[in-house]
């Protein structure tokens, strides 16, 4: 097994304030993402998990502490390579899929490389581009699907288009953001499915962030935050 | 890439923004149409005004004016003589017109002008806006047979015909007149009235009689004129509406009909100067100004009627000289070197340019035009705040998307460029259809105007007020650019906060706004 960390957080801190009292929500959190596995964040509402994955996305900034992405530090980088980042390098899903929606759902898939690339370059490589993405959807089964809308869409195809825009980029690494929160149980099992079997066929890491013990089952390893810290270990151990 | 598809799609699910484009398009198309109409009435102003002015004016403010015009004229040619292309001396005077209608006189003060029908067509249009076809290309102060205003149905019969005709039915009446009295005489008994006091108002006739003295009675008015004049048409004629609404033009006297004017002479010691003339043809410039105040007549014999020729010498003086500058000559530096030539602490002359001259109605026609554009691109500033609603509107709604864009790695700029862009389209799209939209309403101007007239049963442009039978519009293509321009920089600008907002969002805010 690859054991490269491939994202890393060292005592990072993080508070919100509201009416100038101070709320502390990550508090001192060290945390890594070992190449090729499902790691699994869980933990109850208000933990800090998803504020956690925020910052590791680069959608927030640490109040004290790193993250280091493949050895560099990502979380002070410039706002350019920020972008890039999450452009690029990592892939992010959302408990309610955020589809864009005015576009298909190929062209949804087609978002990120159109957003990396000028549009005279996208232009010129758009129907590279576009076979990739229903390449994508295909891998989702989604292919049928390819010119509906997101309101034409049921709950688990709209998560399966936005797994496909996630890989659309070939990233490094996919951040789920309580994949299934949003689903019933038997298509919630579904999509862990698809996701399981993308991390087994693709050796793609993925971090999965849910409330929800028993989607943390299929992880390989899990790590529960508990009032703004972590406890890590195996699934089994954790899940109570 | 992102940004022009996501604007196509907004623009194509967004109606409220395209009911705020409306405004743009009206607003452009006004703009649009305003700018062609004025700068259409202004060409046709600039053209009348400078028809008749010249392009510079020396004017000679002495009674007895200024001698040796042949000689002025050799110094200007050595001051500027590479710009002249023509020059024509004449003589302006105050005048009172006198004509007998209905026997009634009615009279009217013109500016009389004697001009040299040779030159003046060289320094001005003079010729181009008399009635007569043959006076129009070779001005003649002798009346024609016939012929007058051929496009005009309504123009009285006129000219030599005419004259004879009036004459023969004039010498008729008075025959008739006198048998008349005739017969009266015998039963003629004075009363007691006859002997109070009473006060006589000579007729306008005898007014007329009253000063052609001995040669009079040797005149014969069917073969033989008076010295020819030429009236402006709104000095002899009234222009007003008939009970079935039509226009008509009423003409107190007509080509071939006999007036009078009375100007001072130029002596030291003004006397007035009593004199018939006989109408050869009328004068319609379209400019009322000039239509109601001019009268033309041959320049040696005004200065005969003025004595304005040394007995000694026979010089003649002029009051007046017109030049004709090359095309795209300075005439503000002309102007200026005439005037140190001719300094006005030696030389009683007002020497002006044509624009000196009109300046105050060039400027209230530039400012006119100045206020209506101001005013008019307040109703696209008006819809530049409909657009900075309306985008407001869109960048709440799109919150999470936006949200959604930056964790796919957008940039606050490329997010920002969204929204700039959407108001580019929007400018585009409205500032667009405003200019095909006023295009085709300044091309069919004149059958809308109609349609218009038929609905109100009001003239748009009263004919009675302005002299054109088209409303005159010219298409300027610098003044499409810059009302497109500022039309589309409207709405660009009107985008900028909302795409600064959406640009600033925080993405996680963004992410779980509901």
């Amino acid at each position: 097994m690859n054991s490269e960390i491939v994202l890393r957080a060292q005592n990072v801190y993080k508070s919100y304030h509201k009416d100038r009292i101070e709320v502390p929500v990550l508090r001192g959190v060290e945390f890594e993402v070992t190449a090729g596995l499902i790691t699994a964040l869980v933990g109850r509402s208000g933990s800090g998990k998803s504020t956690l994955m925020h910052l590791l996305a680069t959608l927030d900034h640490p109040d004290r502490g790193e993250i280091h992405f493949r050895g560099e530090r990502i979380d002070n980088a410039t706002r350019a390579r920020r972008d890039s980042y999450r452009n690029h390098d990592i892939g992010i899903i959302f408990q309610f899929y955020h589809l864009l929606p005015e576009l298909s759902a190929v062209e949804n898939v087609l978002a990120p490389t159109m957003i990396g690339r000028s549009a005279w370059d996208f232009f010129r490589h758009r129907k590279e581009a576009r076979r990739r993405a229903e390449a994508m959807l295909d891998r989702v089964g989604l292919l049928h699907r390819a010119s509906h809308k997101p309101s034409e869409m049921s709950g688990g195809e709209m998560q399966r288009a936005a797994i496909a825009r996630a890989l659309m980029t070939d990233p490094s690494l996919l951040l789920a953001d309580e994949p299934t929160g949003n689903l019933d149980t038997e298509t919630g099992l579904d999509i862990l499915k698809l996701l399981t079997e993308i991390n087994q066929d693709d050796g793609l890491t993925i971090l999965m962030i849910t409330h929800d013990d028993s989607i943390a089952e299929a992880a390989d390893r899990c790590h529960r935050m508990e009032d703004g810290q972590l406890r890590q270990g195996m699934p089994e151990l954790l899940i109570a | 890439m992102y940004r022009w598809l996501l604007c196509f799609r907004y623009l194509r699910t967004r109606y409220i923004a395209l009911a705020s484009i409306i405004s743009v398009t009206l607003g452009v198309a006004t703009l649009i149409v305003v700018n062609s109409v004025m700068a259409g009435f202004s060409a046709e102003m600039h053209e009348r005004l400078h028809g008749l002015a010249s392009d510079i004016l020396i004017e000679c403010h002495t009674s007895g004016g200024m001698p040796d015009p042949e000689g002025h004229i050799e110094e200007i040619m050595k001051v500027c003589g590479d710009e002249v292309v023509g020059s024509s001396a004449s003589v302006h005077v105050p005048a009172m017109l006198g004509i007998e209608f209905n026997g009634q006189l009615i009279t009217r003060h013109v500016n009389f002008v004697g001009l040299d029908a040779e030159t003046y067509d060289n320094v001005s249009h003079f010729g181009r806006y008399l009635l007569h076809p043959e006076n129009q290309s070779q001005v003649k102060f002798d009346l024609r047979e016939d012929g007058f205003a051929p496009d005009r149905d309504q123009f009285p019969a006129s000219g030599w015909n005419y004259r004879r005709a009036r004459v023969a039915y004039e010498r008729a009446f008075a025959v008739e007149q006198a048998r008349i009295d005739s017969l009266r005489a015998p039963a003629d008994i004075p009363t007691s009235d006859d002997t109070a006091p009473s006060m006589q108002i000579p007729p306008p006739s005898d007014i007329f009689k009253e000063t052609e003295g001995a040669t009079a009675s040797e005149f014969d008015p069917a073969v033989e004129q008076y010295p020819g004049v030429i009236l402006g048409i709104s000095t002899c004629s009234s222009r007003m509406r008939d009970e079935q609404n039509n226009v008509k033009d009423h003409y107190y006297c007509r080509p071939g009909d006999d007036v009078r004017m009375m100007f001072p002479n130029a002596s030291d010691n003004p006397k007035v100067v009593n004199q018939k003339f006989t109408v050869v043809d009328m004068y319609e410039s379209g400019m009322s100004e000039y239509d109601s105040t001019f009268a033309f007549c041959r320049l040696d014999q005004m200065q005969e009627f003025r004595g304005m020729i040394d007995p000694a010498t026979q010089a003649r003086s002029v009051t007046t000289i017109q030049l004709k500058l090359a095309e795209g000559a300075d005439l503000n530096a002309v102007r200026d070197a005439l005037r140190r030539r001719f300094p006005p602490n030696i030389y009683a002359y007002n020497i002006q340019t044509w624009r000196d001259m009109q300046g105050p109605l060039l400027a209230a026609v530039r400012l006119e035009t100045t206020i209506l554009n101001i005013l008019l691109f307040l109703i696209i500033a008006v819809a530049g705040f409909g657009i900075l609603a309306t985008f407001f509107m869109i960048v709440v709604e799109k919150t999470r998307d936006i949200g959604t864009l930056k964790a796919l790695g957008a940039s606050g700029g490329g997010v920002m460029s969204i929204f700039l862009t959407y108001g580019l389209l929007l400018g585009f799209l409205g500032s667009g259809a405003g200019l095909v939209g006023g295009l085709l309403f300044v091309d069919h101007i004149n059958e809308i105007a109609t349609v218009i007239e038929n609905i109100t049963g009001q003239e748009v442009f009263d004919p009675t007020v302005y002299y054109f039978t088209e409303i005159p519009t010219i298409i300027h293509p610098f003044t499409l650019v810059w009302v497109m321009a500022g039309a589309v920089g409207i709405a660009v600008f009107s985008s900028v906060l909302p795409a600064l907002r959406a640009a600033r969002m925080h993405p996680v805010k963004a992410l779980r706004f509901e």
